[in-house]
């Protein structure tokens, strides 16, 4: 079973430039009291919106928003893929930030969220160019690897395996971890505490 | 000829089943936890694509997050709670996956419940939905958090696809001062190094401060690697190891074990091994810390003041704003004599026998300050049965402390334990994000269990090295 290829995203951007932005930010975790994904799109940043009414996922001109322009460490702390899914639910279907924590990247990978870093100084500029104008259309290229945003382009970085599995539509893991499943049950029978410590 | 390979990467390797054009491996994963939360969806993803789980025995599964710590009759008050509570019986019972679950005496936090059951064991790869599976690495296996599609790969495939990390040896040598534990060891590495500092990396914590830890200090450090942005941490196996599992549910038995123990030991890094970056830490420099912000890297010795913004890299400073402001503190003020409001002993950081015994000790003969709530959580019912049977729950009772069942409880507030509005929490914890305990604003100071235990009494923060009674 194949994906979707996605070479490329194009929408309109929301930024919230700020660092270690947490899982329990993005999703608290009361949220997580599911057995489905369903419906969480509307909680997504839901305690920081109801602190901060100017925060962006409250703004009327985000709404509608395809891409998220994030700071370092984006995505830190649990591994609940509650956060992306929460994200995506909510529309985004592409990420820029200067970092992501491991888990979290994996799991936008899993879900085909392309997820690019930039550096800090193209993020500031991309930022302005949307509180500029809200509905500019943004374009993350994922075959040459850069963000443009009208007159503003800039280089962004992926490793090859998560960006080709999303272009190739081959981020379906689990359908090509099944291929070798022959492979797995013989290399079972090579690991000593599955062999009574005697292989 | 030595193998310079340093026991992630010989491990790594056992379990390599193939690698991919674009460097990613296939591993594969020798025991597979998992609990409520993260598991439905997954099985879900199984169902729709009319697949098996591959290898049921190399998968356990226990409840923890939503489980009530008082009155745990079914069906739960919490729809929800028992929704998730129904739904992960109907999987392990459709699926052949052995629960651990509330009848069952072996129940408890999924990374306590594994060591206990000696479920963990040295040179395995273990994953488990939640990012604390690094907890298991105080063994010297890899152990890593994954997310819910993660986990319907390993179910279908006991196989994932990971780039292998580099390795980062963390060295720290010497004694502790009384009154330091494992607990501000970790917190003081993630003080040093930030909470980003480790993402790309395993772990390997060396040293001959780790030497001397038991299992259990292992695994408090371990736990807290992902806190540093580490996806995993451990510790070599080293005889600390072999006694600890000799004995227990799943450990391996006679001769079995005699061979087990070898291969064991043989894996840890050599003296020669290689490693992508060292860096080095002197204990005598650790004093017992307590976070005062929102990132478990905003941290503070508690004889030292809060930083000054003037004084912290400029890119820090927004963030060290927006803590100060969330948590109503100071910049430069002491921490120590904060209020608090809420007492937390548990979770999978410090909810083990040698943290009830130790958070008792210093409790004994003193009470709760009127003003504070106090609870303490075994990290599982085995624990929560030793505890009683040592009398540990009458200290706490007297003392004021509320006496509970086994589970997650208020490390993250799935279940009904919550802090309200503004409250400050005192906690064993490993987390102090924003709303992380429950409440919006809520507010949670992270430090080792003796300090919470300290600052229950006192009813603000208080230095454990000048608690009345400590004795340290």
């Amino acid at each position: 079973m194949s994906n979707n290829e996605i070479k490329s995203v194009t929408a309109t951007c929301i930024s919230l430039l700020l660092d270690d932005i947490d899982t329990d930010r993005i999703i608290p975790a009361r949220f997580l009291r599911c057995v489905t994904f369903d419906g969480l799109g509307e909680h997504a940043f839901e305690d920081d919106r109801q602190q901060d009414p100017s925060h962006p996922f409250n703004q009327p001109q985000f709404q509608g928003a395809g891409i998220l322009a994030a700071g370092r460490n984006f995505g830190c702390g649990s591994s609940r893929e509650h956060a992306p899914q929460s994200l995506m639910r909510w529309g985004i279907k592409a990420i820029i930030a200067e970092s992501f924590a491991e888990i979290f990247f994996g799991n936008c990978g899993s879900l085909g969220i392309p997820a690019v870093k930039a550096s800090r100084a193209d993020l500031e500029k991309l930022a302005a160019a949307i509180q500029k104008n809200p509905k500019l259309e943004i374009t993350v290229d994922l075959q040459k690897l850069t963000v443009t945003a009208g007159d503003v382009a800039f280089p962004v970085t992926m490793p090859n395996s998560a960006r080709d599995a999303l272009a190739t539509g081959q981020w379906d893991y689990l359908g090509r971890l099944l291929i070798a499943a022959d492979q797995v049950t013989e290399h079972a029978k090579t690991v000593p505490y599955l062999s009574g410590f005697r292989a | 000829m030595s193998d310079k390979r340093n026991l992630f990467n010989k491990v790594w390797d056992l379990h390599t089943v193939q690698t991919l054009p674009g460097g990613q491996t296939q591993l594969f994963i020798g025991l597979h936890l998992i609990h409520e939360v993260t598991s439905p969806q997954a099985f879900e993803i199984l169902r729709d694509r009319k697949l098996k789980v591959a290898f049921p025995e190399r998968t356990i599964a226990t409840v923890d997050h939503i489980v009530p710590t008082g009155s745990q009759a079914r069906p739960f008050l919490d729809d929800l709670a028992e929704q998730m509570m129904s739904a992960i019986e109907k999987n392990c019972a459709d699926f052949g996956v052995t629960l651990l679950d509330l009848k069952d005496d072996r129940q408890g936090i999924v990374h306590v419940v594994g060591p206990e059951q000696g479920l963990t064991q040295p040179g395995m790869t273990i994953v488990c939905g939640d990012s604390h599976t690094s907890t298991h690495g105080a063994f010297g296996s890899i152990a890593i958090g994954i997310g819910t599609s993660n986990v319907a790969e390993v179910l279908a495939t006991q196989t994932m696809f990971l780039n292998r990390p580099k390795v980062r040896q963390i060295v720290v040598n010497g004694k502790l001062a009384p009154g330091v534990y494992a607990k501000d060891v970790i917190l003081y590495i993630i003080q040093k190094l930030g909470v980003q500092g480790g993402v790309g990396y395993a772990y390997e914590f060396a040293g001959s401060t780790f030497d001397v830890m038991t299992i259990e200090e292992r695994m408090t450090v371990c736990n807290m690697s992902i806190e540093g942005g580490a996806r995993c941490g451990y510790i070599n196996p080293d005889q600390t190891t072999v006694d600890y599992l000799k004995g227990r549910p799943f450990s391996p038995k006679g001769a079995e074990f005699d061979r087990a123990a070898v291969w064991w030991l043989s894996l840890a890094s050599g003296d020669d091994a290689h490693f992508d970056d060292v860096v080095e830490f002197n204990a005598a420099d650790i004093e017992p810390t307590v976070t005062w912000g929102i990132t478990p890297a905003q941290s503070v010795g508690v004889g030292q003041p809060l930083p000054r913004i003037c004084e912290v890299a400029p890119e820090e400073q927004t963030l060290i704003r927006e803590a100060l402001k969330f948590m109503g503190l100071e910049e430069g003020q002491p921490i120590k004599g904060t209020k608090i409001d809420v007492a937390f002993i548990g979770s999978c950081t410090n909810s083990r026998m040698s943290d009830l015994r130790e958070a008792a000790r210093i409790v004994e003969g003193h009470k709760v300050a009127s003003h504070v709530k106090a609870i303490v959580v075994p990290g599982s019912q085995l624990v929560r049965k030793q505890a009683m049977a040592e009398g540990l729950h009458l200290i706490f009772e007297a003392a004021g402390f509320e006496w509970r069942a086994a589970g997650c409880s208020m490390c993250l507030a799935m279940n009904p334990d919550k802090l309200q509005g503004r409250e400050v929490c005192a906690s064993s914890s490993n987390r102090n994000f924003k709303g992380r305990q429950g409440s919006p604003t809520g507010r949670t100071l992270l430090m080792s269990p003796a300090m919470v235990a300290a600052a229950a009494i006192e009813g603000h923060v208080a230095d454990i090295r000048e608690f009345a009674g400590a004795a340290v």
